[in-house]
């Protein structure tokens, strides 16, 4: 009798690299980690930026100039950094599933453009009364009708009243380290909002820029769903009825105080998460030469085109302030008064017909500077933003 | 929710509700609720502001019922009648926004499935027939095509009864409603036909006339959505108010449209048949 040893062959898979990634602190990711410089487009910025940033599920529905970012995603989950991801229906379904996903306690992730973004708007609008701490990326886009893909930020206009917070992002340094710091804010206890970080599409997500990045091999904490302002719809709760009584139930004076209360609410956990923005963000605005008397208020790839204008003045002998808004909600009342509490002149660029970015400086500047404030200038529909333009603004007498 | 997150501490016991203390001495918890239990058990809905004689009020009762893991299951609903009752329930109910059901249920499943590998969390998506077969039917199609792993049961009223009566993609042809003054122009839609073609695991219609049907149709539909995929039950629940049934007549009128166009029918795939299979074999052993 013969005996044959049977010697079983062990396999040890090899760790994947999203396996390998060890979490560090958010202040580690956002200060103390080294960076290294990369030359990459806006969508690949954004990839990178997610892979860092611990998300569970992603879900979006293509749309130009969005597309390019959320394939990427779909190719980290793919690699195995995110758990789920998948293409959905259209926005109103990816919004809504968007929302079921956070409430179910992970970290979520979308991204949208223009008609996407007013598409998804009622969902959109409903995620800060929900509490849901979802982080949007908005490409910015024309708004349809005549139908066209071009830049064109008119859609933050309609994002501003939802109770949601809201970056706009200059360049590709901001979009990187806006996305990452966005799931921090978001999640925080006394925030527990929407985050959405918007970006002038193609100006950014298609063009090639530098931006310096942490390690690929860290990533954030992940969401810890139960140091949240609201309860998880997990069922780990005693049987309480969570969902009881919505205003809709009823017509009384209760159920009026009860909705406007939770407005207010809203509100103010937007005004709690500057203090997050100033710790993390370096503040809701960035201001370039301050003691100047002609100023600048800009966001987005508006403040680009600025410093161009800035620089070219300054050859003229002509000193400029810039102040750079990075966060629109909530907005730099306060900030932007102290800013521009001597300025004489305040011109501010825009990619859009309506100049929201006008309206709100006004409105925070009422009563309190007495400088002129100029009506644009704007364009938009995809027209570019000359700096000979911003030049003739403020050299105008 | 686990059992033991039921319980309070003994201490407190004495001060409780008396409505907490006969949900954790008599609820519906850890076992499965039959139909001969009924009165002699803690139902997770008592109270609610629905109408006298409310059919679909007794099917979300006799619903609630029949989930197999009531402490592990979430609901979701749309605007309509049944979220008066299905707020009122001990079970967390997601109220969004109009149509969104099942794509949240879509997200929440599956983040469900990520923070619980271990525990099946049942999600089910009650709603009306203007909620799923007219604003809701994208969503409600492409969960199906997409195989997401939840139930979705239709309260079927033939009409927008919390609107104030206006006809519904599901109003019977030639009925006059409010928003159809000469008779509704087209056919019900065939909610049956189209969740076959997409996929759906297991598909039922019933009516309530048959309380122990109910249950067991629920417990299939959901243990089907944990383990095979989506399931879809269409229960005929009719308005009394907007179809005017005398309120003792309303289970005449279930009866009646059982026989005549609402029988009980059952689609499944050989899958869910065959799982379904399997329990029963396990529960007879057991």
């Amino acid at each position: 009798m013969t005996t044959k040893t049977v010697q079983a062959e062990l396999k040890v898979k090899e760790p994947t690299k999203a396996e390998l990634q060890r979490v560090v602190t958010p202040e580690h990711m956002f200060f103390e980690a080294p960076r290294t410089k990369s030359f990459l487009t806006g969508s690949e910025v954004a990839r990178e930026a997610v892979r860092r940033s611990n998300v569970d599920i992603a879900i979006a529905y293509p749309i130009t100039p969005q597309s390019e970012t959320m394939q990427q995603v779909g190719y980290l989950y793919a690699e195995g950094y995110l758990k789920d991801y998948y293409r959905g229906e259209e926005e109103y379904g990816v919004m809504s599933a968007i929302a079921g996903a956070s409430r179910s306690g992970v970290r979520t992730l979308t991204a949208t453009s223009g008609p996407g973004l007013m598409r998804g708007m009622e969902v959109i609008a409903s995620w800060p009364g929900g509490r849901m701490p979802v982080v949007m990326l908005i490409m910015c886009r024309v708004v349809n009708a005549p139908l066209s893909i071009q830049p064109d930020n008119i859609e933050l206009a309609y994002y501003m009243n939802t109770g949601g917070i809201l970056f706009h992002a200059e360049n590709h340094q901001d979009y990187f380290d806006f996305i990452l710091k966005a799931f921090v804010i978001a999640e925080k206890c006394d925030v527990t909002l929407p985050v959405a970080v918007a970006v002038d599409g193609f100006f950014v997500t298609h063009a090639k820029g530098w931006v310096e990045m942490t390690p690929e091999d860290i990533k954030l904490p992940p969401r810890d769903c139960y140091h949240e302002a609201v309860p998880m719809m997990d069922n780990e709760n005693p049987p309480a009825r969570i969902a009881r009584d919505a205003p809709v139930q009823k017509s009384n004076f209760i159920s009026y105080h009860m909705h406007a209360s939770w407005q207010q609410e809203v509100w103010a956990a937007q005004e709690r998460s500057r203090r997050y923005i100033d710790r993390y963000m370096d503040g809701l605005i960035e201001v370039v030469n301050p003691d100047a008397e002609v100023f600048i208020v800009a966001s987005g790839s508006a403040c680009s085109q600025s410093r161009e204008a800035l620089r070219q003045s300054e050859e003229l002998g002509i000193k400029i302030g810039l102040v750079k808004v990075r966060s629109l909600r909530p907005f730099p009342t306060r900030e932007l008064r102290e800013a521009l509490r001597n300025a004489k002149r305040i011109v501010i660029p825009e990619y859009n017909y309506v100049g929201w970015l006008n309206r709100e400086v006004r409105t925070a500047l009422y009563g309190h500077v007495n400088a002129e404030i100029m009506d644009g200038p704007r364009v938009f529909g995809g027209v570019s933003m000359p700096t000979e333009l911003i030049m003739e603004w403020l050299h105008q007498s | 929710m686990s059992l033991q997150t039921l319980n309070v501490a003994p201490g407190f016991m004495p001060y409780m509700p008396i409505a907490y203390k006969d949900l954790v001495e008599k609820g519906p918890y850890g076992r499965q609720i039959k139909a001969s239990d009924i009165g002699n058990f803690k139902e997770v809905l008592e109270e609610h502001p629905m109408c006298s004689g409310c059919a679909m009020t007794l099917f979300i009762r006799l619903a609630l019922m029949g989930l197999p893991t009531p402490e592990h299951t979430v609901i979701l609903g749309t605007a309509g009648c049944g979220r008066l009752a299905l707020t009122q329930a001990s079970i967390p109910f997601i109220y969004g926004n109009y149509c969104d059901t099942n794509a949240v249920a879509s997200g929440l499943k599956r983040g469900l499935e990520i923070r619980y590998p271990d525990q099946k969390k049942d999600v089910v998506v009650m709603a009306g027939d203007g909620g799923l077969a007219d604003i809701g039917f994208a969503q409600v199609m492409h969960s199906w095509f997409r195989k997401e792993k939840f139930t979705t049961v239709m309260l079927d009223n033939e009409v927008y009864g919390n609107t104030g009566g206006q006809d519904s993609g599901m109003t019977p042809k030639g009925t006059i409603l409010k928003m159809s003054p000469k008779g509704k122009k087209f056919e019900k839609t065939d909610m049956m036909g189209l969740a076959k073609t997409a996929g759906v695991a297991y598909i039922a219609r019933l009516t309530a006339t048959k309380p122990s049907r109910v249950l067991n149709t629920i417990r299939k539909a959901v243990m089907v959505a944990r383990e095979v995929g989506p399931s879809f039950v269409q229960a005929y629940t009719s308005c009394n108010i907007e179809y005017a049934i005398p309120t003792p007549k309303v289970m005449i009128d279930a009866r009646e449209v059982e026989a005549d166009r609402y029988g009980f029918e059952e689609i499944m795939t050989d899958e869910a048949r065959a799982y379904l299979d399997h329990i029963k074999r396990e529960e007879k052993k057991a």
